[in-house]
């Protein structure tokens, strides 16, 4: 039982940091229907920001704790964010209108341009980098053998914090009630008066930048970083806002939290190598199963 | 005996009710029409006959036969054919290939006949190939065989359309809005047109339609949709002179 | 040259070729370049059976690489580990029974794979293949008596010149057939518009299984080419990279252009070789190969969609001819 609540909760930290990443591959598809390939290439962005930012003189001087870790956040929530809009702007926004899988495939074109030009030489290079300590890792509860240290709190609060935040800002907004409307009609919204392209600006900043959260909590927990080491938690993340159905923001959440538990359950229980492959069968299952996703609407073809 | 029956048909979207238990028959060999105002449900009728969707209540009877919860395909291949409202053409082959297409479920051709192409493949696709130059000879289409679909102009395409729905071999046939963006000449023409394909082929045609001169001219039977729900059905005449579709289509105050 | 046994000629034609120009490349060319060239026949074989997928039939396969992974191990593994001390046996026969066997095995995962997810369309079809591919990937990782993920090493080399470009052209002759026939029509129908097709009775599902599977076989067969060449395979040869890849030489080709695929599928196979021996300032440019393979793909899909060849379509090519004065030829022969 105990070595059970320890995996849940690593499960859902890590589920936690999904959960940010998937959110903005849910916001992104809301809009504009498509599947921001490269999103999980931003998230790898937000580490190398947050990397040369910990190195910088200033930040050194402070050395780990909370002030390190608001400008570190701050940096790589707002690096990655900007770098979202630039992308949308220079990659998909000539795209508009045309077939989707001519976007999906540009997608993956920004994906691989962000892997490659971040491994040669003079940019990140393709050896790992050990990301510096924000904060010290404190063991905040023991009870038996059950551990839970402070980076998990971290993760859960920021995480929870941001999601609430996102919430706010998508319910009680004006640029939320923009966002919500163009997420439903992308056409009307723009008929009625919305400027959807700061709206499809203002989601990729978001979504981005939810991202560069994710990324820091990722760092801070796995503090080897690459320039693929976007791949996976990416396409987990994406696996997460399928299962909690594409476009759906709570969907995303939850979903985040299942796979993230998922994984850890099957490398604790089954397998490490496994860790893997259970969450791409939770993909195939539902997608062959309930493509709309545990909170998604299906819909049916106009003819 | 009928040739189609549909009975209490209803399709509901969420809350809406596209159609709200329908129930109509279709004659052999009849020329008959579904009129009625935009959104009135008449193309969701044509897509539960076809199985694009799968009706929320009721049967359908083709031949005596259930077809609810068969495949579109297998319900072209039992022998109801259509057209679309919207033109729904394979734009990247050619006129010919398109009506070709129509003739994919009588050919005898496997996949591994399709691969290395025997004798009695070459046989096959030559007469095929007779019946498709009939065919659009009849349509006045012969020139155009080898163009691209897309290529074509507005009118050709919806002929082509109609071949192609004839290539299947049907006995029903469903025409969405055939006669809409043309001429007075064309509608004319296409007016004839149906005529003639019934005749010649012995089947039974029904078609949504807007122009009402059409409707009048050539259907001996016409059934109105309103919001959902059959208001008035009968000939033409009883049909005009019907005060719920005069309402229907004029408003309360008229 | 009658239109019935054309096919069969230019087959016979195109293995004559092959075994003709095998002689003076054995003797002329050398190791390295004739690696190449058995990588750009492997590619070409690998981007011509997806192109039956996703040009053809307009189904957005990603997870190709995991068809290739099944034939190379089933092949692989069939000559290290079973037949490997098999007597009276010669070595072509074996070959050709192991590479079949590793066509039919991917022909078989693809059937598995196709049936529940084609069903699905466009962006959910290529994630659903992508975690299929993956999956695949991972079992083979976790397969100890396969290697694990070492993979299988000390495969002998059976992979020839002839034996690549000869099942090519094997492949070629399937695919322009296919697509000059019932099926082929029935392949474009369904890309072109699903709800038609079934309107006309046109069973899109079970075309779009088909030309999946028929896609696997090729890329299995591809798969036991490449193991049988490279004497080490290893799960990570078929990630989801090796996908993208094959995805890109069908897109760069133009979907559906049976040539122009290969065209590119030479090129990109070719380009990072050229790219090698070029210095940049002291840089090598293959270090920027991927950069600039990157920028080119998303350049391409903002200017040229249509692939570099554009919409080139023989058919409508030659149907430009065939309007001045003498429309008989597409005819029939109609007395």
């Amino acid at each position: 039982m105990e070595e059970f609540l320890q995996q849940l909760i690593n499960g859902l930290s890590l589920g936690a940091i999904y959960a940010l990443i998937a959110l903005g591959y849910t916001m992104i598809y809301g809009v504009l229907r498509f599947i921001n390939f490269a999103h999980g290439d931003v998230f790898m962005i937000g580490t190398y920001i947050g990397f040369y930012v910990l190195n910088t003189a200033f930040v050194q001087s402070l050395g780990p704790g909370a002030e390190t870790a608001v400008i570190v956040f701050l940096a790589a929530m707002v690096g990655c964010g900007l770098l979202g809009v630039i992308i949308e702007f220079l990659a998909y926004r000539p795209l508009r209108n045309r077939p989707k899988l001519t976007v999906l495939i540009t997608a993956i074109g920004v994906s691989f341009f962000l892997e490659y030009t971040g491994q040669l030489p003079f940019v990140f290079g393709a050896d790992p980098r050990t990301f510096p300590t924000v904060v010290e890792k404190t063991t905040v509860l023991q009870a038996g053998g059950l551990v839970i240290d402070s980076y998990q709190i971290i993760i859960f609060v920021v995480a929870i914090a941001l999601m609430l935040g996102l919430r706010l800002l998508i319910m009680k907004t004006r640029i939320g009630t923009a966002l919500r409307a163009s997420s439903m009609n992308l056409k009307a919204a723009s008929l009625m008066g919305i400027n959807t392209n700061a709206v499809i600006s203002f989601t990729f900043f978001v979504g981005s930048a939810l991202a560069g959260a994710g990324a820091i909590l990722y760092a801070m927990s796995y503090p080897k970083i690459n320039p693929l080491m976007g791949i996976l938690p990416g396409l987990k993340a994406f696996i997460a806002a399928v299962l909690g159905g594409i476009g759906n923001i709570l969907g995303a959440a939850v979903g985040g939290f299942i796979i993230g538990a998922a994984e850890t359950m099957t490398a604790g229980y089954i397998s490490p190598t496994l860790r893997d492959a259970i969450v791409f069968a939770i993909l195939i299952i539902i997608l062959i199963v309930k493509p709309s996703g545990l909170f998604g609407r299906g819909g049916t073809e106009k003819v | 005996m009928s040739l189609l029956h549909i009975n209490n048909l209803t399709m509901r979207f969420g809350g809406l009710t596209a159609v709200d238990a329908v129930t109509e028959t279709i004659e052999p060999l009849s020329l008959a029409g579904l009129i009625g105002p935009n959104g009135a449900g008449k193309t969701t009728v044509f897509n539960m006959i076809t199985g694009v969707y799968q009706p929320t209540e009721g049967e359908i009877l083709f031949d005596a036969l259930s077809i609810v919860g068969s495949n579109p395909h297998e319900i072209a291949n039992q022998g109801i054919a259509r057209t679309f409202q919207n033109i729904r053409l394979f734009p990247s082959l050619s006129v010919f290939d398109n009506v070709r297409v129509g003739f994919n479920n009588a050919s005898k051709t496997g996949l591994f006949g399709s691969i290395l192409q025997p004798g009695r493949y070459w046989t096959e696709e030559k007469e095929i190939a007779d019946k498709i130059d009939h065919l659009l000879g009849m349509f006045g289409l012969l020139d155009n065989r080898q163009e691209l679909a897309k290529n074509l102009s507005y009118g050709d395409q919806r002929r082509v359309e109609i071949v192609r729905a004839m290539a299947t071999d049907p006995k029903l046939l469903l025409l969405d809005e055939p006669a809409a963006g043309m001429n007075p000449t064309e509608k004319v023409e296409l007016m004839n047109l149906i005529r003639y394909l019934r005749d010649e082929f012995k089947i039974a045609i029904l078609l949504i339609e807007h122009d009402m001169k059409v409707v009048m001219g050539i259907c001996e039977k016409i059934a109105v949709l309103d919001h959902g729900a059959k208001i008035a059905s009968g000939t033409p005449e009883e049909v005009k002179n019907n005060p719920e579709v005069i309402k229907a289509y004029l408003g309360e105050s008229g | 040259m009658s239109k019935k046994n054309r096919s069969y000629i230019y087959l016979l034609v195109g293995l004559v070729a092959v075994v003709g120009l095998s002689f003076p490349l054995e003797a002329s060319v050398n190791s390295y370049d004739m690696r190449i060239i058995i990588n750009i026949g492997i590619s070409m074989i690998l981007a011509a059976s997806l192109n039956l997928i996703n040009g053809f039939t307009g189904q957005f396969s990603l997870g190709h690489a995991g068809f290739m992974a099944i034939g190379a191990y089933t092949a692989s593994a069939l000559t290290t580990l079973v037949f490997g001390s098999a007597e009276g046996v010669t070595q072509e026969l074996l070959f050709l029974v192991v590479l079949l066997a590793g066509g039919i095995t991917a022909a078989i995962a693809g059937l598995l794979i196709g049936i529940p997810s084609l069903r699905l369309k466009g962006d959910y079809l290529a994630i659903v293949t992508l975690g299929f591919g993956e999956i695949i990937r991972v079992i083979l990782q976790n397969i100890e008596p396969l290697g694990g993920s070492l993979g299988i090493s000390g495969i002998p080399r059976y992979t020839t010149f002839i034996w690549t470009f000869g099942i090519l052209a094997v492949l070629i002759f399937i695919s322009e057939n296919l697509m000059r026939s019932t099926y082929g029509r029935g392949f474009l129908a369904t890309r072109d518009d699903e709800i038609a097709a079934e309107s006309v009775g046109v069973n899109t599902t079970k075309y779009k299984v088909i030309a999946f599977v028929i896609g696997a076989f090729f890329a299995g067969v591809a798969g036991g080419l490449y193991g049988h060449y490279n004497s080490l395979i290893r799960p990570l040869d078929f990630g989801f990279l090796k996908s993208v890849e094959i995805v890109v030489m069908v897109i760069l080709g133009g979907m559906g252009s049976t040539w122009g695929v290969l065209l590119a599928a030479a090129l990109l196979t070719y380009l990072p070789e050229a790219l090698r021996k070029i210095d940049l300032f002291g840089v090598s440019l293959s270090d920027f190969r991927m950069t600039i393979y990157s920028l080119a793909l998303i350049l391409l899909m903002i200017f040229r969609p249509q692939g570099l060849l554009g919409n080139f379509n023989p058919k409508e090519f030659a149907g430009r001819f065939k309007k001045n004065g003498q429309s008989k030829k597409s005819k029939p022969a109609v007395s």
